[in-house]
């Protein structure tokens, strides 16, 4: 539905934003993923008409929308700051944009009522923003943002100004409403949690570019570059250098300690500078040598306890730390590593993705 | 003690500089004008209490009923109001675009740009109204600029009327409407404007629906800073203005120094200062509920 082809945006010399290809597609909870000032923000106000691309199109619905001023833009936006009028109630705050559009009095209070009900605030309507909580505001700001019904809903750091517990409810409460209303959702975020629990699809991006485009597991398990390993998660990066490969099964020299391997889906040439990422949950960590394809034999040197997992850090021969996680099933440290004590690693080849960049 | 010491403190002040003051103006206006030195009566001339029995006694409400009488004084009074206000609304609505695009520039230039709305308070007031004569008069830079310009063949004869004493109230008030609207613009969330822009609003609307709403406190207490002092105004209409131009501060300084009639002249100032206390409680409850607001 939406077409972003060589977009880009600078402010003078400095590139905020660079050549960005991106689809997204109709109905889509779709994330802009990445730290501050990576140019996601940009990205949004560019949709919403804020700000002016330097270079590029962008397409809603085969409809060229640069050229759209962005009060015309069938596009309403969340602000981060929620920017909601002092001035005026609740419900006249979701009663604004309707009154812009010149509807009649009896269908802005219908659409009101149906907006309030969509996100239970109907006994709230007659407060003004000051007199609510900070959920509740969060909630009007959704609700004035979808009262247009727009084919595109832009939402700014959504949850960024709610306390930790509130936004765990909140991500559930936006997917169900995005569901309900069918309307397509970017939202910005810098929080990979947030990102992975909530979107269809994700894209990483870094210094003005995006990395990656792919869904939540994908990401995670398929990360495509070192940075986007190491943004979204916890990983072991093991530096290496590729060897010869038997069909998809590439042999990595691992400086310091044995060859080992992992499968890839494009070939890397022999000799080629690389990466090893493995998730920690996906290395196993046991005191007797495990039958696996790769093994190492290393030291506890750190112990995590989180409750529900343990991380584990265990330095191998050539002093490199990998990190290990595993699940408290049982109650008590049954498994019962403790600092110092000698345990081998394993994992198999198809755990580990080997990244080039 | 310290704390008695600590609240005490304003109020001395408070009795020294003003209500010792008042009480003086207020007994000269229920006095009588005389030829002496005081040149009023009664005199406080025999010490004690029973003096000032005496000086109660000759106390009496001539000077207002006397007010009423003449026409000058209630026209003084409104007129006086009436250019106040003009004035207030015209500094005001010079003072918002001042404000809000100093509201709009980077925080690095909002610091500079409020030092020089303040900078024209180191020079002395009086020299600045002067300095309009010269700009403002038949000869004057305004009149010569426009000329060389071909815009007008024959002079403007502005000075001595009452379009200098607007502009000479205006040009003086200035900072003091643009500091408080600055405060309350540069406070706003610039979201806010393009939340209504995205919410379908033009520019134009927006800014009309949502910035001015939200200024009113600011612009609220900028009025009555101007108002307020510029009801009582004398040096800028008696340089600037002409002799139609009736203000109260006018006819005030005419009493007391070529009438030498003290009486009336302090029974005009105290019916100036109840005509002004209207607007100062309002002034007061205005920034009480800003204040809460706030809060």
């Amino acid at each position: 539905m939406i077409e972003l082809t060589g977009l880009s945006k600078r402010y003078g010399a400095v590139s905020a934003v660079q050549d960005i290809d991106l689809k997204i597609y109709e109905r889509e909870f779709f994330s802009l993923l990445g730290p501050s000032g990576c140019g996601k923000t940009t990205i949004m106000r560019m949709l919403a008409g804020f700000e002016e691309p330097s270079d590029g199109t962008m397409r809603l619905g085969g409809e060229d929308l640069i050229r759209v001023p962005p009060n015309k833009r069938p596009v309403n936006m969340m602000f981060q700051s929620y920017a909601l009028f002092p001035h005026l109630t609740v419900a006249d705050n979701i009663a604004f944009g309707l009154r812009r559009d010149g509807l009649s009095r009896g269908q802005i209070a219908n659409r009101v009522a149906e907006m309030l009900r969509l996100v239970q605030l109907t006994d709230l309507a007659k407060r003004k923003p000051d007199q609510i909580s900070g959920g509740q505001r969060q909630r009007v700001a959704l609700a004035r943002s979808l009262a247009k019904a727009p084919k595109l809903l832009l939402l700014d750091e959504p949850l960024g100004a709610l306390d930790k517990k509130l936004r765990t409810e909140t991500q559930f409460e936006l997917m169900d409403i995005q569901e309900k209303t069918g309307t397509t959702f970017v939202i910005v975020t810098h929080d990979q949690e947030e990102a992975m629990t909530m979107s269809s699809r994700v894209a990483v991006m870094d210094r003005g570019k995006i990395v990656q485009v792919a869904t939540p597991s994908e990401i995670y398990e398929y990360p495509q570059t070192r940075y986007v390993a190491e943004f979204i998660g916890d990983v072991n990066l093991i530096e290496v250098k590729a060897g010869n490969a038997v069909e998809d099964r590439l042999t990595l020299n691992w400086p310091g300690e044995g060859p080992i391997s992992a499968l890839v889906k494009d070939p890397v040439a022999a000799g080629t500078e690389c990466a090893l990422a493995i998730r920690p949950e996906k290395v196993v960590i046991s005191r007797d040598r495990p039958a696996l394809d790769n093994v190492v034999q290393g030291q506890v040197t750190d112990i995590a306890y989180l409750g529900n997992v343990t991380t584990y850090h265990v330095e191998t021969g050539n002093g490199q730390i990998l990190k290990a996680l595993v699940a408290n099933a049982q109650q008590s440290a049954a498994q019962g590593f403790t600092w110092f004590d000698m345990v081998w690693l394993g994992w198999n080849a198809d755990r580990g993705v080997v990244l080039t960049q | 003690m310290r704390r008695l010491f600590l609240i005490g403190l304003p109020y001395l002040w408070l009795l020294l500089f003003f209500l010792v003051p008042f009480a003086t103006v207020l007994r000269l206006a229920l006095s009588d004008a005389d030829l002496a030195i005081p040149p009023y009566t009664p005199r406080w001339e025999t010490p004690g209490w029973a003096g000032l029995r005496d000086v109660i006694a000759g106390w009496d409400l001539e000077n207002f009923v006397w007010l009423t009488g003449d026409p000058l004084y209630y026209r003084a009074y409104l007129s006086s109001l009436w250019i106040a206000a003009v004035a207030t609304v015209l500094t005001v609505l010079v003072a918002y675009p001042i404000a809000w695009s100093m509201a709009q520039a980077s925080p690095r230039w909002r610091t500079v740009l409020v030092l020089l709305v303040i900078l024209p308070f180191w020079t002395s007031f009086l020299i600045r109204v002067y300095a309009w004569i010269g700009i403002l008069s038949n000869e004057g830079l305004l009149n010569q600029v426009l000329m060389a310009v071909g815009l007008i063949s024959d002079p403007l004869i502005i000075l001595n009327t009452n379009t200098a004493v607007y502009i000479g109230i205006v040009y003086t008030y200035l900072p003091f409407a643009v500091l408080p609207i600055y405060a309350n613009v540069e406070r706003m969330d610039p979201a806010l404007l393009e939340a209504a822009c995205d919410l379908g609003c033009s520019r134009l609307e927006a800014f009309w629906r949502v910035v001015i709403p939200l200024s009113i406190p600011g612009l609220l207490a900028a009025s009555f800073l101007v108002f307020i002092p510029t009801v009582g105004e004398f040096i800028i209409p008696s340089l600037l203005g002409g002799s139609d131009t009736l203000m109260i501060g006018r006819v005030l300084w005419d009493e007391f120094f070529a009438n030498r009639d003290w009486p009336v002249a302090s029974a005009v100032a105290i019916v100036l200062l109840v005509l002004l206390i209207v607007p100062i409680v309002l002034f007061q409850r205005q920034a009480q509920r800003q204040r809460e607001a706030e809060q």
